[in-house]
């Protein structure tokens, strides 16, 4: 049979690459200084989504919560194999924590009706929480599987899987719908294709193109840049591609849930990681250094 | 949520696997049995399973007033619905303040089911927890005994404090290996609580058709010495350089990411944010940079050497002892040094 999945994917700062001109003053990251990327797992999440597509039939939808420039990994998914991209944006759901944010993504899901699996990285590279996904399985009331690394199988609402538990394997059977997170031993993502980036790269979410006009159209006048708004929210209209874009009301939150208000974790304090150069003995890189710093930690009991 | 209770217990949840219980809840029951003598309230731990009542004396005599056994047939695997269930009902029960569980790849997987369940605050991979009263900087208003949840986040280059303003129960899940394991006393008195759960067959959803547990080859985490090697050893073939080292020294063979991506040795040996943590006696870092999240991981350890040859490296950072120099001929220096030690 068919299958329909919702895919959930992240823009995310790229941690593994923040250098000391990220840091602002109080230790606080500038994440306006980073550059974003697509989170590394939820890559293969799609991946996973698109190869059932493949093998046997149906709909692969990506969702992403966040702000404008989010749309480009909805782009990057297009391009790679999406059917349909929806974006979550909205003021009111900034500062949501794990918490909240899974209760928005719950009601986007719901907001999208039928799928059979709900896919998501195992984690995402900014906070490393690995929380989103289970919380979101709980909202929507369907079993999880977490860390898959393979789908083993699938025949009608049956599928079996095989999940990584750290020091070793498992293979489980569960019945659809649910909620699956994907580790990056689960597949090779494939690259862009060139004609489905010819065919999307336009495509906008309308809270972008106020954004584009503001930078393409400095010395103009407000009313020039809403003439200019205007003519390409038409044109985008007129093209009809596959993107979306939705805020809290299209999904019928509880803002008392969105935000801070639905949030019950909050950073009380931030501290940048400082590194200290004083207090280690340099040991010279010769026999005689080496032999007394040897000689020191057999007589501190270090050594026996 | 549940309602904000000062006299709630501090919990630990039991993580046990075949009947063995996992070390890290172990390593939770030193900590909650200090937040709990801190705050003056009893340390409960949270065991479920099937034919686990053995493993109660274990959790008493590591630190729990009380342990509340859920002990039934259907629990004989661990699954996420119906675990998830127990706990959410314990909970709902007993109302505790705090609840910690391991950061393994089962905890992870319970710990934010529970917290959806539950609405209640979740702090993942916390290497620190501590007690502390907090002004929230938005209303002025000061709430006594928050517990802190103390991890690194963005990668590892910042720390992070999280605090729920009274939002109860705090709940965080802390990195294995951070908090020491604190020798049993198999004197402790305690009591054990035995509870039944309805378990709705609609949520034992998930099967387990096949597992297979891989032989566990590298001890790391109850190593005193290691001797880890990075990027700087060059090649897998060098990489024998920090086995014999180890072996001279009757250590353990580490690893920093770098290291296991270039293929110089096995992923099992890997040490860091990604890897394991580990707080040995002496950690020898060798041609290891010390990227934050290498260093999140062993710089617990009670003594570090490192040797690179660039001077600037951030390993030194951490280091008591820093060798500027050609790992190639320290090494080889250092072995020497060993074996004329006696």
């Amino acid at each position: 049979m068919a299958y329909h999945s919702i895919v959930c994917v992240k823009q995310v700062p790229d941690t593994a690459n923040v250098t000391a001109e990220a840091m602002k003053e109080d230790g606080t990251v500038n994440r306006a200084a980073l550059p974003t990327i697509f989170n590394p797992e939820d890559l293969h999440a799609l991946e996973t989504a698109l190869e059932i597509r493949e093998n046997y039939g149906g709909t692969v939808t990506v969702l992403s919560m966040g702000p404008p420039k989010a749309a480009d990994v909805l782009r990057d998914c297009l391009f790679r194999g999406a059917d349909r991209a929806i974006l979550l944006t909205d003021r009111r759901a900034a500062a949501s924590d794990t918490l909240a944010t899974s209760y928005i993504i719950s009601q986007a899901i719901k907001t999208i009706g039928e799928f059979d699996f709900v896919f998501c990285g195992r984690q995402a590279i900014d906070g490393d929480t690995a929380q989103v996904g289970p919380q979101t399985a709980e909202k929507l009331a369907i079993p999880q599987v977490t860390y898959l690394d393979k789908l083993v199988s699938a025949e009608g609402k049956t599928v079996r899987i095989r999940r990584n538990i750290g020091n070793g394997w498992e293979i489980v059977e569960v019945q659809l719908p649910i909620l699956v997170t994907v580790i990056e031993t689960a597949n090779k993502p494939r690259p862009q294709a060139a004609r489905r980036v010819m065919r999307y790269k336009k495509a906008r979410v309308p809270s972008e193109l106020a954004m584009e006009v503001r930078r393409e159209m400095p010395d103009a006048s407000d009313e020039q840049r809403q003439a200019e708004v205007d003519r390409r929210m038409a044109a985008l209209k007129q093209a009809n591609y596959p993107v979306e874009q939705w805020d809290l009301d299209d999904i019928k939150a509880d803002l008392n849930r969105c935000g801070l208000a639905g949030s019950p974790t909050k950073v009380f304090r931030v501290q940048a990681i400082v590194l200290t150069k004083e207090g280690y003995t340099d040991v010279p890189p010769t026999e005689e250094g080496v032999r007394q710093m040897i000689h020191e930690l057999v007589v501190d009991r270090t050594l026996g | 949520m549940i309602e904000v209770n000062r006299k709630g217990e501090v919990w630990v949840y039991a993580e046990q696997e075949d009947g063995r219980l996992h070390d890290v809840s172990l390593e939770l029951c030193g900590k909650a049995r200090e937040l709990a003598d801190r705050l003056g309230v009893r340390m409960g731990a949270v065991l479920a399973g099937a034919k686990v009542r053995d493993l109660c004396p274990t959790l008493i005599g590591h630190g729990a007033d009380v342990v509340y056994l859920i002990d039934d047939e259907r629990l004989s695997h661990y699954q996420t619905s119906p675990y998830a269930r127990v706990v959410v009902e314990m909970i709902t029960k007993h109302k505790p303040q705090i609840v910690m569980y391991g950061a393994t790849p089962l905890g992870r997987d319970l710990a934010p089911r529970v917290a959806s369940a539950a609405r209640a605050g979740m702090t993942a991979d916390c290497t620190d927890l501590d007690i502390a009263d907090v002004t929230d900087p938005k209303t002025q208003e000061t709430h006594p005994n928050l517990l802190l949840q103390i991890r690194p986040a963005f990668g590892g280059n910042i720390i992070a404090t999280i605090v729920n303003y009274d939002w109860w129960p705090q709940m965080a899940t802390v990195r294995e290996g951070v908090m020491p394991l604190e020798p049993l006393d198999p004197a402790r008195k305690g009591e054990v609580v035995e509870e039944k759960v309805e378990i709705d067959p609609a949520l034992m959803a998930v099967k387990l058709i096949e597992r297979h547990i891989e032989p566990k080859t590298v001890n790391l985490k109850g190593a005193r010495v290691i001797v880890a090697g990075g990027g700087g050893v060059g090649s897998k073939e060098n990489f024998k350089l920090i086995r014999e080292l180890a072996g001279a020294i009757g250590g353990a063979v580490g690893a920093s990411r770098a290291a296991v991506d270039g293929g110089f040795i096995g992923k099992e040996h890997q040490i860091g944010q990604t890897g394991t943590t580990v707080r040995p006696a002496l950690y020898i870092a060798v041609g290891i940079s010390g990227a934050v999240q290498h260093r999140a991981g062993m710089e617990e350890s009670a003594k570090i050497i490192a040797v690179n040859k660039d001077p600037d490296a951030p390993i030194f950072s951490v280091a008591q002892y820093g060798i500027v120099g050609d790992l190639n001929q320290v090494v080889p220096m250092m072995i020497k040094a060993l074996k004329e030690r006696r």
